[in-house]
Formats: structure tokens, sequence, C-alpha cells
């Protein structure tokens, strides 16, 4: 059985890809990629300590995350449609209308 | 209400009638039609005028020297008592009326004239616009009148004497689309208001001084119980509170003489009577006889007992009738107009009424006024008639040869002719008489009222001469009329002839209620006035005096028929013997013609004596304002309120504004680094976000120690 130190470096991994992603990409598509990165990053962490501590909560707490990911994720879309819609970009960097 | 006395305890009807057909014509007038409108109106006239007959007829059966009937139908205004002043007792002044010989004659005249002025009205205003509101403004006016005359009370009698003076206002204005009739509406207006301040202030005067302003207590159903002024005055004279000639009753005299003088046109205030020959006929025959200027006349008359405490008042009154008397009779001489000749006579006439109220013949002044009104008003309508067949033209030079053309208009004119120039046996031989006589006698003891009677008698001969002239350049010597007008000369409607010949019975008998003066008696007519005209003062009279003796009247009466006659003799030579003569006087005499036929000479005067020195005032006052109210004050304040405003604007700026800017300033400042967060840019976010979850972690760390150790 592999340690479980191993799931957290992917894991660990996984979540700086995924911050990198979302601090440092102008794509808000690219963006909602990374914050899935970061997502799984934490269901590993999540499935990984529930097989170290053999409780199963863990991984359904892990298919919950899946679950309101998707959901996450058609909101999101649908909400960059109609961004696009209106302003015809999807660079964060033109995305500046509360500034102050 | 004893049966006997209906007509009396219904005088009230006598100024109500006239007011409900005003009142009716002005709220649906404009509806009716004529014919309602002329018999709605001669109908309550008539109505009027039997009240008042039924009334007077009543108070005849009374004993002489109770002949009074007065009856209080509320109270009106009730003043209390002045903190300080003469009067303890409330002021009451009632709505009541008094109907004493005096009152009685007079609504006598003015319902009896009326009533033949409405029907006259009737066919002269029959083609004029505004029906509706002639009839409604004369119903208006006859109901002040009334109420003047009827009135128990100064303070009533006031609402009429300011209500005629608002009708006349309205009436002489009635072609209010002429300027000449808008001046002269006016010019009426002012000189009746002006003079009715006096009259008010004299009031007040009566109001202080006896603490009432109803005339007399005779009358009433309950004497004790009340006072009046006529009672109140003997009886502060018997307490020697007053004086005979006190200054109080001299002052209240002269201003009840002022107000006097404005309404019945006497000199120096006369010249807005002739202006109103602008008005229309029958109404300017209305207050050239019956109504208006006899007011005056009425009011010395009702307040005698006054101007018997005062000589001085009553030597100013027979001045100013004599002055008036004599100047406008020479003015009267000078007038082209036939209107304005005949305004001018009425001056004169009323001016001898002044005379007779200012000798102490009061009941003399009334004769004169009553007989005067029948003559008046009929040579008004007569002329009135004359223009109307003319087609408006009051030219004398355009008139005379209509002697036969008109005779239902020329045989009264004659006759009001021969009246007023005093010729025996008719009206105003008896009423002239009676004056000139009184005058005489009055001159017995004094020699200077010797010139008030060859003024009056001169007056008589310039009477007769200038009417005299009026009659012979209208109607008869050679027609003066134009062509263009001559072809349809009109005869006078019925309604026209109708009151004419009333008047003209009136202008021949009216003077024989004085009939038995010729055999040495009293004249019944003063004898049913005498009451009224008590001496206040029996014992020490000195407004009473002798008769003349029979044989001094008789050479006073062949006096004035003689200077009559040969007046009308001297006006037979001028205008029909010789008609170039006339022209040829009447052309040397140019400038004074000039002069007299226009009221400029007292505008003048006016001008000189008011207007002038009002604007002078004006102008000083003008000056007084630019120099010493703008120049020192307005600049002082203006400097003081530029310094206040300066203090106030600093208070604004500083500390109003100043606060709230404090406020917004201190909030902006903390804004500053708070809005660098703020960026706008989405990975800055994103950065902040991932800042904070580590200083979150960082200060939980020893959690992540212990998963980290577990992990291990």
């Amino acid at each position: 059985m592999m340690p479980v130190g191993h799931y957290l470096f992917l894991s660990l991994a996984l979540f700086i890809i995924g911050t990198i992603g979302v601090i440092t990409r102008r794509n808000v598509i690219v963006v909602l990629m990374s914050i899935e990165l970061i997502l799984n990053a934490v269901n590993l962490n999540l499935v990984a300590f529930s097989r170290v501590f053999g409780d199963a909560s863990g991984q359904i707490f892990a298919l919950f995350i899946l679950l309101v990911a998707v959901a996450e994720a058609i909101i999101g879309l649908a909400i960059l449609i109609a961004f696009f819609r209106n302003r015809e970009t999807l660079q964060t960097d033109e995305m500046d209308l509360l500034k102050w | 209400v004893t049966p006997s006395a209906y007509f009396l305890s219904h005088a009230w009807l006598v100024p109500i009638v006239p007011l409900l057909t005003a009142i009716l014509l002005f709220f649906l007038g404009r509806a009716l039609p004529k014919s309602v409108i002329s018999v709605l109106c001669v109908a309550g006239m008539f109505l009027s005028f039997a009240f008042s007959l039924g009334a007077i007829l009543q108070l005849l059966a009374f004993p002489s020297g109770a002949r009074a009937y007065q009856q209080i139908l509320y109270d009106w205004l009730v003043l209390p008592g002045l903190p300080g002043g003469n009067l303890v007792t409330p002021l009451v002044a009632e709505c009541g009326y008094l109907l004493d010989p005096l009152s009685a004659v007079m609504i006598l005249v003015i319902a009896g004239i009326g009533l033949l002025i409405y029907i006259y009205s009737v066919g002269y205003m029959s083609h004029e616009p505004g029906y509706y509101r002639y009839f409604g403004l004369l119903n208006l006016f006859s109901f002040f009148m009334l109420t003047l005359v009827l009135a128990n009370n100064l303070l009533l009698f006031f609402v009429g004497w300011e209500g005629a003076s608002l009708c006349a206002y309205f009436l002489v204005s009635f072609h209010f689309l002429k300027n000449p009739a808008l001046q002269a509406g006016l010019r009426t207006f002012l000189v009746n208001r002006l003079t009715g301040v006096a009259v008010l202030l004299g009031i007040f005067l009566v109001a202080i001084t006896t603490g009432t302003v109803r005339f007399t207590s005779e009358g009433l159903s309950e004497p004790h119980s009340s006072i009046g002024i006529f009672q109140l005055f003997p009886a502060q004279l018997n307490q020697g509170v007053l004086s005979s000639g006190a200054p109080i009753l001299t002052a209240i005299a002269l201003l009840f003489l002022v107000g006097a003088i404005g309404k019945s046109a006497q000199f120096p205030l006369h010249a807005w009577l002739p202006d109103t020959a602008v008005a229309p006929v029958p109404f300017s025959a209305f207050i050239h006889s019956a109504a208006m200027v006899t007011s005056g006349v009425y009011l010395i008359a009702r307040m005698n007992f006054v101007y018997q405490l005062s000589p001085f008042a009553m030597n100013t009154v027979a001045l100013i009738g004599a002055t008036t008397a004599i100047f406008a009779a020479f003015l009267a001489l000078l007038q082209t107009d036939v209107k304005k000749v005949l305004a001018y006579s009425t001056l004169s006439q009323v001016g001898l009424m002044f005379l007779a109220l200012g000798v102490g013949a009061f009941a003399a002044g009334i004769f004169q006024l009553m007989t005067h009104a029948f003559m008046k008003s009929l040579l008004f309508l007569a002329a009135g008639s004359v223009i109307h067949a003319l087609s408006g033209e009051s030219d004398l030079r355009k008139m005379g040869g209509l002697w036969n053309t008109m005779p239902s208009t020329s045989r009264p004119f004659l006759i009001a002719t021969l009246a007023l120039a005093g010729m025996p046996p008719l009206a105003g031989f008896f009423s002239k008489n009676e004056i000139l006589s009184h005058v005489y006698a009055r001159s017995a003891g004094l020699d200077r009222y010797l010139i008030l009677w060859i003024v009056g008698v001169l007056t008589a001969g310039l009477t007769s001469l200038y009417i005299f002239r009026l009659l012979f350049l209208a109607f008869f010597g050679r027609s003066r009329v134009p062509v263009e007008i001559e072809g349809h000369i009109l005869e006078t409607p019925k309604t026209f002839a109708f009151p004419l010949m009333i008047l003209a019975f009136l202008s021949i008998a009216g003077g024989w209620l004085a009939l038995p003066v010729l055999w040495g008696e009293e004249s019944p007519f003063a004898r049913f006035l005498a009451p009224v005209f008590l001496s206040v003062r029996s014992q020490r009279a000195t407004t009473s005096f002798a008769p003349n003796s029979l044989q001094t009247e008789y050479v006073l009466m062949a006096a004035s028929a003689v200077i009559a006659l040969f007046a009308v003799l001297l006006a037979y030579n001028i205008y029909i013997k010789h008609p170039k003569r006339h022209i040829r006087i009447a052309e040397a005499l140019s400038r004074l013609t000039k002069w007299g036929a226009t009221t400029n000479t007292t505008d003048n005067l006016y001008d000189i004596l008011f207007v002038n020195r009002f604007k002078d005032l004006s102008l000083f006052l003008y000056s007084f304002d630019l120099k010493i109210i703008q120049g020192l004050t307005a600049s002082a304040t203006s400097r003081a309120a530029r310094l206040l405003s300066r203090v106030s604007t600093w208070w604004d700026e500083w500390i109003i504004d100043g606060l709230f800017n404090f406020v917004a300033k201190v909030v902006k400042s903390f804004s500053v680094p708070l809005r660098m967060f703020q960026t706008g840019s989405f990975s800055s976010y994103a950065v902040l976000i991932l800042l904070g979850l580590v200083i979150l972690l960082g200060y939980y760390g020893h959690h992540v120690q212990y998963i980290v150790r577990y992990a291990h």
C-alpha cells in the first residue's frame, strides 16, 4: 500500500498548479478549469484520508464535492455565456467594472 | 299697532320696495324683457309712493304737536362705551325709521317725483342699451335716498348718504364708454366721498358729545327708555355742560355743513353738478330736483337745533347759500347747453335754500326744496324731451321755434319757466317770497342781512332772466335746428307727456300750501313743519325774529314780482324782439362767455389751491425721500445689512458647511488606503484570497502541525 504522503504530495501539486492557474491565467474558462483542479486536489485529500482512517464519510464527501463542482461549472459557464454576450470578451483583466 | 297706523308701521316698505326691485333686476334683469322691467319698476315705485302718502295722511291725523312716529326694527350696531370717553353707556345705532313732518315731506317728494321720473324713463331709456342696469341702479339710488330721509339715526342716515353717492357715480357714468361720463362720475364720487368724511367726523363728534346718534326720542313708543340728540343738546345746555355757540357745536355744525356743501353742490364744491349733464336725462332730473342735492338741505334742516346753537355756522350757511345763488345764476346766463343752464339754475336755487336755512327760516328752505323739485324736474324732463326729439342735440344755439312743433313739451315748459321765475300765483312765487321775506325780516335787527336780501332779490331777477332766455332760445324765434334733424322732430311719446302734465300741475299749485300768507296768516306748510324746527333757545331767541308786517309783505311780494317781470321784458327785448342783439352781446362778452361756459375756472381754482399744492408736497416728499430716507437711512441700513450678511456668510461657510465638509474629509481620508485593495483586477483578488488563506492557516497552524504529524 502506498504511503499516504504520496497522495498528499500529488494533491499538493494539483492544488499549487490550480492556484497558479487561477492567479496567472486571464481566460476565465482556464480559471474555471484551474478551480476544478483545486477541487480535485481536495477530493484526493479526502479520499486518501478516508483510506487512512477507514472512514467512508470522506469518500461520500468527495462525491458531494464532485456534484457541487459540476453544478458550479454549469452555473459558471452559463454566467460566462451571458457575460460574453454583453462584453464580447472573457479576459479577466477586462472585467473591471467594480474597480474604484 | 292700531289699525289707523297701518301705513305708519309699514313705512319701512317705502325704501325696501325699491331695494327688492333693484336686487331682482341685478340678478334677473338681463333675462327679463323690457316691458316686464318697466312694469315692475313703476309698480314698485308706485307702491312706495302709495305707502308714503298713506303714512303722511295718518301722520296728519295726529295732534299737531305730536306728529312723529318712530319705529325701531332692530338694533343694528351696538358699540361698547369708550374707555375714558364721554360714552358711558353703549352707543346703539338701530335700524329704524322716523316719520315726522320733515321726513314725511321728503319721502313724498322723493317717491312722488321718483315715480314720475320712472314713468318718463320708460320712454326715454327704451332705446338705450343696459335698460335693466339703468333701472336697477335707479332703484338702488331711490332706496338709498329714502333710507337717508327715513333713518332715525345719524349712522343709518350716513348709509343712505354714501349709498346715494355711490349710485350717483354709477348713473352719472352710465354711458361708461364715453370718457366725459367717466370723468364726471369720478368727480361726483370724489367730491361726495371727500365731504362724506366730514359728515362722518361730525357724527363721531355728536356721538362722543351726546352718547347717542338717534335724532330724537319723539314718536317712540316708550320715550323714557330712550334719548335723542334733539333732547340731549338742550338738556346739556340747561345743565351748563354746553353753552350756546360752544366750539364743539360749531365744529359739528361746520362738519355737517361741509358734507351738505359737497352733496348739494354749493360753492366752492359745486363743479361736479354741471358735469353730471352727461348722465341720462331722467336721472339728471332726479338728482337735480328731488334727490341728491336735497340731501344737504335735509341734513342741515334735520340737525337744525345744532345750527340754532351756533350763530357762526348759521351765518356761514347763509353766506355760502347767497354766494352760490348769485354766482350760479350768473353762470347760468352764460351757458349754451340746455342741461348746463338747468344745472346752474339748480345750484342757484339750492343756494337760496341754504340762504333760507342760514337765516333760520328752515321751513321756507324746505318749502323751496319742494316747489323747486316740481319745477326743476319738469324743466329737466321737458328739456330731455326736446333733446330726445332733436336726436340728442342739447345746444341752445341749434334750437328755436319749437313752440308749435312740440306742444305737449313746450306748454309745460312755459309753466315751469313762469314758476321758476317767480310769477304769481305759481309755486316759485310763494317759495321764493317766503325766503326773501324771512331774510328781510332777519335784516330788521342786523343790517348785514340786508346785503343777503339784496343778493336774494338780484338772484330772483337773474333767475327770471336766464330761464326766459332758455325758453325764448329753445322754443321761440327762428328755428336754428339743423335741416337734417328738423325733418324728423318727434312729438313726445305719452310716457313723456304724462309726467310733464302732473309736474306742470304741481308747479302751478304746489305753492298754494302757503296761500294764507297772502292775508297775513302763517303758511300751513310752515305750521306743519314747525315742530321739527322748534327754537331750542326759545327764551334767548336770536334765530327767531319778529315777522314782517303785512304791508311789508305785500311790498316785498310786489317787488319780487316786478323784478321778475322786468327781467322777463329784458329777456324778451334781447332774445325775441332784437334777435341780433344777444348775439352782439355774446360777442362783446365772448371772453366772459367762454369763461362761464366751462367749469375750467373752478378747476383752475382747485388746481391752484389743492392739486398744485399736493404736487408740491409730493415733490417735497420725493426729494426728502431721496436725500434723507435713501441718502442717510437707506445707505446706513444697507451698510449694516451688508456687514450682517458678511458675518452670516462666514458662519455659513466655515461653521455650517465646514462641519459637514470636515466629516466628509475624514471619511474620505480613511478610504484612501482601503480602496487600494479594490483594484478591479481578477488575479489580484485571487492573490488576496490566497493570502487570506495562508494567514488563516498560519494562525491555525497547530492544526496543520497536528495533521502533518498524524500523516507521518
